[in-house]
C-alpha cells in the first residue's frame, strides 16, 4: 500500500512542478527567442546575400540538459502499449532545441550572420526499460562580423 | 587559431591542407551529481550540472583538437564536426574533427 502512494505521491509532484517549470521555461525561451530576432541564422554553407568582407569569423556552440518529469514519463510509458504521438516527449526535446539555440545566439548577440547551424541531439542516460531519461542538444555553428 | 564548421572561411583563402586533426575525451559524472541529478528527474528540468560537464569536456577536447593542428603548422581549421556517444553507463565520450589548413 505505501508504495502505491508513494508512486502517486511522485506522479503528483511530478506533474505539478513539472508543469510549472515548463510553463516558466516556455515564456523565458519564447522573451529571449523576441530579443535575437535580428540575428541572421541560417543552416545555409554560405553567407547569404552580398556581404562585406568579414573581419572575423568563429564557432560558436550552445548546450543544453534537459529532463523529463515523472508523470511525463510514466505518460509515455503508457503510450508505449497502443502507439502514437508521444506529446510528453515532444515537448521536451522542442525545449531543449530551442533553449541550445538561443544559447549560441546569447553568444554572439554582436554578430551580423550566423551559417552553418548544425544541431545534434543525444541521450545521454537511459533508465528502467531503456526509457529516455535525459536528452543533451548540442548546436553549433559559425559567426560572422562584418 | 580560427575554427569554423563551413567548409571554407568567408574573406579568407586556403592555401594548404594538413589533414584531418581530432580530439576527444571521455567523461564520467561523478556520484554527488548523479544523485542529485536523479532527484531533478522527478520533477524535470535542466541538468545544469550535466550541462557543465558536457562544455567542460568540449573545451578540452577542442584543445586537444588544437594543438594538433598547431603541431601540422596549420593557422585554421576548417569544416569542424562534434559526435557524442556514450560508451559505457553513465560516461560520455566528445570526439571533435575538422580539417587543419592554412589560410592566408
Amino acid at each position: 500500500m505505501f508504495e502505491l502512494y508513494f508512486l502517486l505521491g511522485l506522479l503528483l509532484v511530478g506533474y505539478v512542478v513539472g508543469q510549472i517549470l515548463e510553463r516558466s521555461h516556455y515564456r523565458s525561451i519564447e522573451k529571449r527567442e523576441a530579443e535575437h530576432i535580428g540575428l541572421a541564422t541560417t543552416s545555409s554553407k554560405r553567407p547569404i546575400g552580398e556581404i562585406p568582407r568579414p573581419t572575423r569569423v568563429e564557432l560558436v556552440e550552445g548546450a543544453c540538459v534537459i529532463s523529463i518529469d515523472y508523470f511525463k514519463r510514466f505518460v509515455a510509458g503508457l503510450r508505449q502499449l497502443f502507439g502514437g504521438n508521444v506529446r510528453s516527449y515532444e515537448t521536451l526535446v522542442d525545449r531543449a532545441r530551442r533553449e541550445a539555440v538561443l544559447r549560441l545566439k546569447e553568444q554572439c548577440s554582436a554578430a551580423d550572420q550566423v551559417i552553418n547551424l548544425r544541431i545534434e541531439t543525444s541521450s545521454i542516460s537511459k533508465g528502467n526499460r531503456n526509457q529516455v531519461g535525459c536528452i543533451e542538444v548540442h548546436a553549433y555553428a559559425t559567426a560572422i562580423y562584418f | 587559431m580560427l575554427v569554423t564548421n563551413t567548409e571554407e572561411i568567408p574573406g579568407k583563402q586556403i592555401v594548404a591542407c594538413h589533414g584531418v586533426v581530432s580530439g576527444s575525451t571521455v567523461r564520467a559524472k561523478h556520484a554527488g551529481r548523479d544523485i542529485l541529478a536523479g532527484l531533478k528527474n522527478i520533477v524535470g528540468g535542466e541538468l545544469k550540472a550535466y550541462t557543465e560537464l558536457l562544455i567542460e569536456a568540449r573545451e578540452e577536447a577542442h584543445e586537444r583538437m588544437q594543438a594538433q593542428a598547431a603541431q601540422l603548422g596549420a593557422n585554421a581549421i576548417v569544416n569542424v564536426r562534434f559526435s557524442t556517444s556514450s560508451v559505457a553507463a553513465g560516461a560520455s565520450e566528445i570526439y571533435i574533427y575538422g580539417t587543419a589548413v592554412t589560410v592566408r
